[in-house]
């Protein structure tokens, strides 16, 4: 497996080296590459059923978080991963032709095989993680692809839908991932899955739930079915590849791996199997509207997915059977008939169903294809397709769910006519180019695919047993006695089958009134999902403007209101809230000098606020300064007194100097904003002076200030205590705020003089 | 060992004295930044080695001991750090040579990158926090000048905006200090470990814990004291921007990190709970900041807030494995924000706007330029498997342990819309024609120069992301450094706790 997963991985990553050595040959001679893998898959598979078992591999990885790169292949992980690579042997040759003479084909291909690795680790992936890891890369490698004509805004806006709600998706599918993982105490989905005691565990149906919203995004189940159709920008070899028979079946691919533990929620049958079935309904309506081959083709596999999350959420063993071909059949006709599409467009560059007819002539081998897939999924015998919807109807859950597969049927029926017959039969109409056949490299896939089709329902026992028996046994979790038979006799099914029938071919004669009857259905689509999805995506655009606006005003004033208030309402609360406030017995009675210097202060204080001229104020405050420096004088820290006198002269002094050149103060702020600044600076005034005040009674622990008295001359060889402190005791504080002091000089110096824009290199 | 302890700090002043000394030399001044940030690079990495295998380093500056003088002290976090700042750093020279803006070269350009890297790691080496005040007053400085340099006017509007609200954080800082001196009696981090776990009355602790968080948080740009980054990120020439988006706000978080482990416990301060909060805020704020804008380097610098978010997320959590996964955060951010930071400016230097609208047709014009801007991109968003998957897979994992439902819901939700930022840059610049007529192309600058540290950091975003498993495990470690003090104030101050 890992040989596997590394071929392709490398394949892809020197696509270009290729390219640049082969041309446009180079496609056709990759295709080799997942053709060896299938040729070898096919070894392992033989191998592997005579033990009816399953391959571990177990690389460790980080084992401190118990994650190992462990890979597993059973029956299941084995029919996917050959639909992977044998579809996409096919479908890298077809690209090789498609792109013919188109630079853009190299980073096609090379996207394409980096899908196929990626989607290979998600069905081979036994460990959580890394099913994640290769999950992400599916979306991604998607989003390129669907973007691949990035010059067009349409296929722009398609890719970032596509990434944006399978991304969406995977983050709910980690999220219900890691529960799930912890609740059952392992990232190993093979020992997940047996453990029994898990449903009991109560985070069990969130992380089911989580999961599900992972899957059904993935697989574009209603109400998030929408990116898909319109994910039909991509080249038509990604869609008939990613949409519609490999990625978007990645989330049925997961709920069939969890099927044995999900069964055990009361949202598998809740939940999975009526969004199923609603999804089986909403997309085949939808299809019938379209007029565009590839949207047409779209719906119904929005549709099949539907159908096959159905049956996986009825948790039987005939559900599961009917899932697995139903699964392989889809996958077979509608890669088919999307190559088909693709010919068609590449060759007489028409999308429009009904510019289309005749072609059969001009292109005999496409119409065979084209022909042999759409029978398959008309559901007529002898076909995968008739096998699936007999099997479909064997399942049945009740006459709702019955009714509703039998109308999908019904539309099935039409659109394989629409999409598979109609365009090559009838008279030949004009196109806008003249049509003829396509290289064997395109029609080789649906040739191939849909003659699969047939042959594997022809030999259904074999069918049966090396690929359906495994692929159920391993969704169920056990061995079960599974059979294949082609023919059933004349029973219900049957009849079903042949009412779906006639209900098809009533559908292609009688379109307008049946179009008429849907109409509702597919009007009421206008305001379905993708319409919220373009409001939400606007909502959060404007809204994030609003919100902006608002937190980042641009007004420097809000800023600091908004860190002042984070420290009231942090800081301030706890304060109130869990400091003992000292109380002022231990205060020694107020004297004459106090008051005299208290109230200078309150004096100077009141002058700089009031003050309408900017020298008042600024002698104001530096009276407020000396007067501090008063205290520190009455309070015996002299040296301390005299470093703010100097401090507070130069201050004083700088800002006369300064303010000098600037025009005159005026009052700007409104009287409310005022009164608000008022308040919060007085808040916090008060909230200072109080914390110093209550932290001057709170020590926790003596300071350790002795060591620099008794050492500083003793060790230290200075008188001066402050001195050797600054000096010696933290010299490195020094030599930081020395650099300080340089960098601000060289930074006053360059900002006077450097001005680049206005007055260039005024440096001089 | 010692040598190596002190040189992260000493180096750069060095190197920052030689390049004042040869002023007019803007050609030699080059050559030592590029070779000395490169020595930096190797002895930061020496370092780091060192203390994984032999433990927590400790250098008493002057010989004087613990707690009296200033101790530097390096455990693997602080060695982390220095590592990623002198790869930022010599990332930073290269692009500046190559940026060639002379004018601003030959007024001090590299002297003051020198200085602010010396202040940073010194932030991350000091063991003393009047110190680490200090250092943010160096780095506040230098920043300051870095980002004003050269005066253009939206240069100084950001400027005073950005000095005004760090230096109130300076203020806050110094206040916290003085107040916690005050009760304390100690400014040395272990001795104040020691003396906090053994007090009953917290309550000034709590209010002094919140000073700090309010000063740090100022620094590292939580909601709502991010104001003053998205005001300036955006103004600077690209290389300015690139080193400050990958330093200047990761020593805030560093700061909170080491504070708020080492001394302000959850047992002791119950802030945690508040920090768990903010950086859920946080996260909002920034990344919906980021879908308003329409500028390359604006809608980075929201992103910056954002990402902050998740980093002290894995702190409020605290976790042994949530405290790894915000150093793994870290590692990861640091690289990824500088590089594309550094894109950015590319792009602005060839096509003469960061303007999404004006720009277009990158993916032609400029294809390994569009591969070289998806890995951080991609890796920013959280795409597996590069590394910014496993930084928000770490911290996701970590709050399922706790069941921190709200937590959850938040990262991944923000990771979905930086997803959306970066497709959106993707789509309009790569993707999207160029709008005619095309925007003037400025060819004249020499680009190739540039494109190396480009290169280079986006190669250690992959090998960051592919080598997950020994990065973790080196996370990890420092992680439970962090969760057991213990060794850190044996290391320091040779008692045990």
């Amino acid at each position: 497996m890992i040989g596997i997963l590394t071929l392709l991985l490398v394949g892809g990553f020197l696509t270009p080296l290729f390219y640049r050595r082969w041309g446009d040959r180079t496609a056709s001679r990759l295709a080799l590459l997942p053709a060896l893998s299938f040729l070898l898959l096919v070894g392992m598979g033989g191998s592997m059923s005579g033990q009816g078992g399953i391959h571990l591999i177990s690389l460790t990885w980080i084992p401190e978080l118990n994650f190992t790169l462990s890979f597993a292949l059973d029956g299941l992980s084995l029919l996917f991963a050959l639909l992977i690579t044998g579809i996409g042997a096919f479908v890298v040759w077809y690209s090789g032709a498609y792109f013919d003479g188109d630079p853009t084909g190299c980073r096609f291909v090379m996207v394409l095989m980096l899908f196929m690795a990626s989607m290979l680790g998600v069905v081979f992936a036994d460990h959580v993680i890394v099913l994640f890891i290769f999950w992400e890369l599916t979306s991604f490698t998607s989003f390129l692809l669907i973007g691949h004509n990035h010059r067009e805004e349409a296929a722009r806006k398609a890719a970032l839908q596509a990434l944006l709600v399978t991304g969406a998706g995977g983050l709910f599918l980690l999220a219900g991932l890691l529960i799930l993982a912890r609740a059952g105490g392992s990232y190993e989905l093979s020992s997940l899955i047996t453990n029994t005691s898990l449903p009991a565990h109560p985070l069990f149906n969130e992380a089911i739930a989580l999961i599900l919203v992972g899957a059904f995004t993935k697989s574009a189940q209603v109400p998030f079915h929408f990116w898909l159709p319109n994910a039909m920008q991509a080249p038509s070899p990604a869609s008939a590849y990613l949409h519609s028979s490999t990625m978007v079946k990645a989330g049925v691919y997961l709920l069939a791996r969890l099927h044995p533990l999900g069964v055990e929620s009361w949202l598998w049958s809740d939940v999975v199997a009526p969004i199923g079935a609603l999804t089986l309904f909403t997309g085949a309506v939808m299809a019938y509207g379209q007029v565009y081959l590839k949207r047409l083709l779209a719906y119904t596999t929005v549709s099949a997915l539907g159908g096959m999350t159905m049956l996986i959420g009825f948790g039987s063993p005939a559900a599961a059977k009917a899932a697995v071909v139903f699964l392989l059949a889809h996958a077979l006709y509608k890669a088919s008939l999307f190559l088909v599409a693709g010919i068609i467009d590449h060759e007489t560059g028409e999308k429009h169903i009904d510019r289309l007819g005749g072609l059969r002539t001009l292109m005999p081998w496409t119409a065979l294809g084209a022909g042999l897939a759409a029978v398959s999924m008309m559901g007529l015998p002898p076909t995968l397709g008739f096998l699936g919807k007999e099997l479909l109807y064997a399942a049945d859950r009740g006459l709702v769910y019955l009714s509703i597969s039998v109308l999908a049927g019904m539309f099935f029926v039409y659109v394989a006519y629409r999409t598979g017959v109609r365009p090559f039969v009838g008279l030949h109409r004009v196109t806008q180019k003249p049509g003829h056949e396509a290289p064997p490299a395109m029609w080789a896939g649906p040739m191939t695919l849909g003659g699969l089709s047939i042959l594997l329902a022809v030999f259904a026992s074999v069918t049966g047993k090396w690929i359906v028996a495994p692929a159920a046994q391993a969704v169920l979790g056990e061995p079960t006695a599974i059979k294949l038979v082609l023919w059933h006799g004349w029973n219900r099914e049957l009849m079903l089958s042949l009412l779906t029938l006639g209900l098809g071919v009533a559908a292609i004669l009688l379109v307008r009134p049946v179009s008429r009857l849907f109409s509702p259905v597919s009007r009421a689509a206008v305001i379905g999902p993708d319409a919220w999805y373009r409001a939400g995506l606007k909502g959060i655009q404007q809204g994030s403007v609003g919100l902006t606006r608002i937190l980042q005003s641009g007004y420097l004033r809000a800023y600091i209101d908004s860190i002042v208030l984070f420290i009231l309402l942090t800081a301030g609360w706890h304060f109130l809230g869990k400091v003992p406030f000292p109380g002022f017995a231990e205060l020694h009675a107020v004297d004459i000098n106090d008051l005299i210097l208290v109230s200078l202060l309150f004096v100077a204080i009141a002058g700089a606020l009031l003050s309408r001229s900017r020298m008042a104020a600024i002698a104001s405050l530096g009276v407020i300064g000396y007067g501090i420096a008063l205290i520190f004088v009455l309070y015996g820290a002299p040296d301390l007194a005299m470093t703010q006198m100097v401090i507070e002269t130069l201050t004083v002094i700088l800002l006369v100097l300064a303010f000098y050149h600037l025009p005159k103060f005026a009052l700007r702020s409104s009287r409310p904003a005022r009164i608000r600044d008022f308040a919060l600076a007085t808040a916090v005034a008060l909230f200072t002076g109080a914390m110093t005040y209550a932290a001057s009674f709170g020590e926790i622990a003596p300071p350790i200030s002795w060591f620099y008295s008794e050492n500083s001359w003793l060790n230290a060889y200075g008188k001066n205590v402050v001195n050797v402190i600054l000096v010696d005791f933290r010299a490195m504080d020094t030599l930081g705020e020395i650099t300080v002091l340089t960098v601000a000089a060289l930074g006053a110096m360059a900002l006077l003089k450097l001005r680049i824009g206005g007055q260039k290199g005024g440096g001089s | 060992m010692n040598g190596l302890l002190i040189a992260p700090v000493l180096l750069p002043l060095l190197l920052g004295i030689l390049s004042l000394l040869l002023w007019h030399h803007v050609r030699a001044q080059r050559v030592i930044a590029v070779a000395g940030t490169g020595l930096l690079t190797l002895l930061s990495l020496r370092l780091l080695i060192g203390i994984y295998r032999h433990g927590i380093q400790v250098v008493h500056l002057g010989n004087w001991e613990a707690p009296f003088g200033i101790s530097l002290a390096a455990d693997l976090l602080g060695a982390i750090m220095v590592v990623l700042a002198s790869i930022t750093g010599f990332a930073i020279a290269l692009y500046s040579v190559g940026a060639n803006e002379r004018q601003r070269e030959c007024f001090g350009y590299y002297p003051l990158v020198h200085i602010l890297i010396m202040g940073v790691n010194g932030a991350f080496l000091t063991g003393d926090i009047f110190n680490l005040y200090v250092w943010f007053e160096v780095m506040l400085m230098s920043s300051f000048v870095l980002l004003a340099l050269g005066g253009e006017k939206p240069q100084i509007e950001g400027g005073v905006k950005y000095m005004a609200l760090n230096f109130f954080s300076s203020v806050i800082f110094l206040t916290a200090v003085g107040l916690l001196y005050g009760v304390m009696g100690t400014l040395n981090l272990a001795d104040l470990a020691v003396k906090v776990r053994g007090t009953e009355s917290t309550g000034m602790l709590v209010v002094i814990g919140c000073l700090f968080l309010a000063s740090f948080g100022i620094k590292a740009a939580i909601f709502p004291l991010f104001f003053w980054l998205p005001a300036s990120y955006h103004t600077p020439p690209p290389a300015v921007s690139g080193l400050f988006a990958g330093l200047l706000t990761k020593v805030g978080v560093y700061a909170m990190i080491r504070l708020f482990t080492l001394i302000f416990t959850p047992d002791l301060v119950h802030l945690h709970g508040l920090i768990l909060g903010l950086a859920a805020l946080t996260m909002v704020t920034g990344v919906l900041g980021a879908a308003a804008q329409f500028e390359f380097r604006r809608i980075l610098s929201f992103h910056i807030v954002s990402q902050i978010g998740y980093m002290i997320l894995g702190l409020g959590l605290f976790t042994p494995l949530a405290l790894a996964g915000s150093i793994f955060y870290l590692m990861h951010h640091i690289i990824v924000k500088t590089n594309l930071f550094l894109i950015a400016g590319i792009v602005h230097y060839r096509f003469g706007t960061g303007e999404l609208k004006s720009l277009g047709g990158l993916y032609k014009t400029a294809p390994w330029l569009s591969l070289l801007f998806l890995i951080p991109a991609l890796s920013l968003a959280g795409i597996p498997p590069l590394s910014g998957f496993f930084a928000k897979l770490l911290l996701v994992m970590a709050a399922v342990d706790i069941h921190a439902w709200g937590m959850i819901a938040t990262a991944l939700g923000v990771s979905l819309l930086t997803l959306y930022s970066m497709t959106k840059i993707w789509n309009e610049a790569f993707w999207k024609d160029a709008p005619t007529p095309p925007p003037p192309a400025r060819t004249d600058q020499s680009t190739i120069l540039m494109m190396i540290p480009v290169i280079l950091l986006a190669t250690i975003t992959v090998v960051i992301g592919f080598g997950a498993g020994p990065v973790f495990r080196l996370a990890l470690a420092a992680a439970n450094q962090l969760m057991n003090p213990s060794d850190y104030i044996h290391a320091v101050l040779g008692v045990s706790p």
